[in-house]
């Protein structure tokens, strides 16, 4: 939204110091504790993900301890070992890999695209908005798995194919958010000012309004990381996605799925890892959205 | 109230008709030639040319489009191309298991996101708050096929308390409604507890408490009902959620419903089940949410239906 008002009702605030956006996000975000140690981890997983091929104590998917099969937990194997004898941790870390950049890379798109057209749909309210709309609503009258299986049976399975169809579902979600937003700024003063000086749409969308719109796409797109991280992992467990032997966890999952009476170790580590990473996004994006949103001040 | 159902109706036109079109579409962009998939990999080519024949797919694309659809519209989506049966009693037999989870789930979900996002709201900022929005985060992170793995792990293998697998008594719908319903009632419950939580800072309830009504009665007979009116939408979006979880919830519990019919489809690549079981999905969404906008008016008598 655009910035806070510099006139201060609070008596309190101090006279001195000029309350800039990002001064004030922080403000409100460090006095949540919850979700700064949110913060925190998904800084740690991402590092983890990015030296993961650095930190793995043993190969993801070319080593085989063929004395260990079905093993537990132990000091050796942290997460201990498959029944194919990999070491469960490391293919855990490099599922790390596939999960984020698979979440990050679908919901970027999906954004980008998204509020480009929200922004057209928003600001041109004529038939080109009226036909993104209608877009976004038939993509809307599919429950959104259903629309990524279909994709993924149209595209084949894969990984890729797999971000492309959670990019696809993600675009109608942007476009609804940012395109609200839109509306709503389009006919505040500020910008009926660009209008008079003889702005060209293209500034006044992209300098003027945008700005504006950033502050709900970014906590939209923290909690859709979430989302299509499980997308994409629910997928994969269906036999979608990515296909054993790589190490995405869903994947992992699914080929856990016999051995669940004998080895459950096997099916636990990456259950845990999903849990906890779809967590700290969700947690963050909570946070974030209650540190954006200039309705929730006051408290 | 009949003109507003009648327009509504009307309305859904223009959607039902673009997804019919992206799903017959699906046909002819799946990988393959559907004539080959039908005859099967080694039949020799006169006998795919007369299964293309046989499935009118030697006919122009609007030829074939009309007779799709006026196949569809009379429940006729020809034969599996895996089980050689119609697709229509492959549907049917499959129908009612998920119907039946979906139900279940969504009751429960319902019931037990609205008591936590209540009490959330009522006790704001306090343990029972507190507890509440753990649970319920805790809920939307989970995905249903990791959550579905450790309940099968704890209460079917560990304590050999429930059936694991298939669907044939009651005790079978436990474990796959509680997986199902899990994310959903995470969500109603953080959904419940935000409408409340603002409906409390209005004047009529100030009034109602000012007027001397004990805090139950406030809170369940002036608070509740307007909170829900919003928490009803969300319902019926979260249908949508649940039609697309029980795909995932059915693999894991080898569940005999319509998300393993579909999914079982799509790796065999067998387009008339594909077809006929996205039309039905995305038909059973669009009619619940006009069944939850209806239902609008019962709860929110400001609302005229025009």
């Amino acid at each position: 939204m655009n910035p806070p008002p510099a006139i201060c009702t609070s008596p309190a605030a101090p006279t001195d110091s000029i309350r800039t956006p990002w001064a004030e996000f922080w403000r409100k975000f460090r006095r949540q504790p919850v979700a700064l140690v949110a913060g925190a981890f998904v800084g740690l997983l991402v590092l983890m993900a990015i030296f993961a091929p650095a930190l793995v104590p043993f190969h993801a998917e070319d080593y085989f301890d063929y004395d260990a099969l079905n093993n537990p937990p132990s000091w050796q194997h942290w997460f201990g070992v498959d029944p194919l004898g990999r070491d469960i941790f490391s293919r855990i870390l490099v599922g790390a890999r596939i999960s984020l950049a698979a979440g990050f890379i679908s919901v970027a798109v999906g954004a980008i695209v998204g509020t480009l057209l929200g922004l057209i749909a928003g600001y041109y309210e004529g038939w080109a908005g009226q036909l993104i709309m209608r877009f976004s609503d038939v993509l809307f009258a599919f429950p959104g798995i259903l629309l990524a299986i279909g994709i993924v049976a149209i595209l084949g399975n894969g990984m890729v194919n797999v971000v492309v169809a959670v990019a696809i579902f993600s675009i109608p979600t942007f476009a609804r958010l940012v395109r609200g937003n839109v509306l709503s700024l389009k006919h505040l003063t500020y910008i009926e000012a660009q209008h008079s000086i003889g702005a060209p749409d293209w500034t006044i969308i992209l300098r003027h309004i945008l700005p504006g719109t950033m502050a709900t796409v970014v906590v939209y797109f923290t909690m859709r990381i979430g989302t299509s991280i499980i997308t994409a992992a629910s997928l994969s467990f269906l036999g979608m996605g990515a296909q054993p032997p790589t190490p995405e966890w869903g994947a992992m999952l699914n080929e856990a799925r016999a051995d669940m009476v004998t080895s459950p170790h096997v099916a636990i580590f990456p259950s845990l890892a999903i849990f906890l990473t779809v967590l700290a996004f969700n947690v963050l994006g909570d946070g974030l959205r209650d540190s954006l949103d200039p309705k929730i001040d006051q408290k | 109230m009949l003109r507003y159902l009648i327009k509504r109706l009307l309305g859904l036109a223009p959607t039902l008709i673009i997804v019919a079109v992206l799903v017959f579409l699906c046909v002819h962009l799946l990988p393959g030639d559907p004539a080959r998939l039908a005859a099967g990999p080694d039949a020799p080519p006169e006998t795919v040319e007369l299964v293309r024949k046989d499935l009118g797919l030697d006919r122009s694309i609007p030829e074939q489009f009309l007779r799709f659809i006026s196949g569809a519209v009379r429940g006729d989506f020809g034969k599996s191309i895996r089980t050689r049966r119609l697709v229509s009693a492959e549907i049917a037999e499959r129908f009612w298991p998920t119907f039946w989870l979906t139900f279940w789930s969504m009751a429960w979900s319902v019931t037990v996101g609205l008591a936590i996002g209540t009490v959330a709201a009522v006790w704001r900022n306090r343990w029972p708050d507190r507890i509440g929005m753990v649970f319920a985060i805790s809920g939307i992170s989970f995905p249903a096929f990791a959550l579905g793995m450790v309940l099968m792990e704890i209460f079917a293998v560990q304590l050999g308390w429930l059936p694991a697998l298939g669907a044939e008594s009651w005790k079978h719908y436990i474990l796959p409604s509680l997986t199902l319903g899990a994310a959903v009632a995470a969500i109603m419950a953080r959904f419940t507890r935000s409408s409340f939580v603002e409906i409390l800072q209005e004047d009529y309830v100030r009034t109602a408490r000012a007027k001397g009504l004990s805090e139950p009665v406030v809170v369940i007979k002036h608070a509740l009902r307007n909170a829900l009116i919003p928490v009803v939408t969300m319902m019926g979006l979260q249908f949508g959620f649940l039609l697309g979880g029980s795909i995932v919830v059915e693999k894991v519990f080898n569940w005999p419903g319509m998300g393993r019919l579909l999914v079982d489809a799509v790796e065999m690549r067998d387009y008339p089940v594909i077809q006929a079981s996205v039309l039905l999905f995305s038909l059973e969404f669009i009619v619940i949410n006009l069944i939850v906008d209806l239902l609008y008016g019962f709860i929110n008598p400001t609302i005229r239906y025009k």
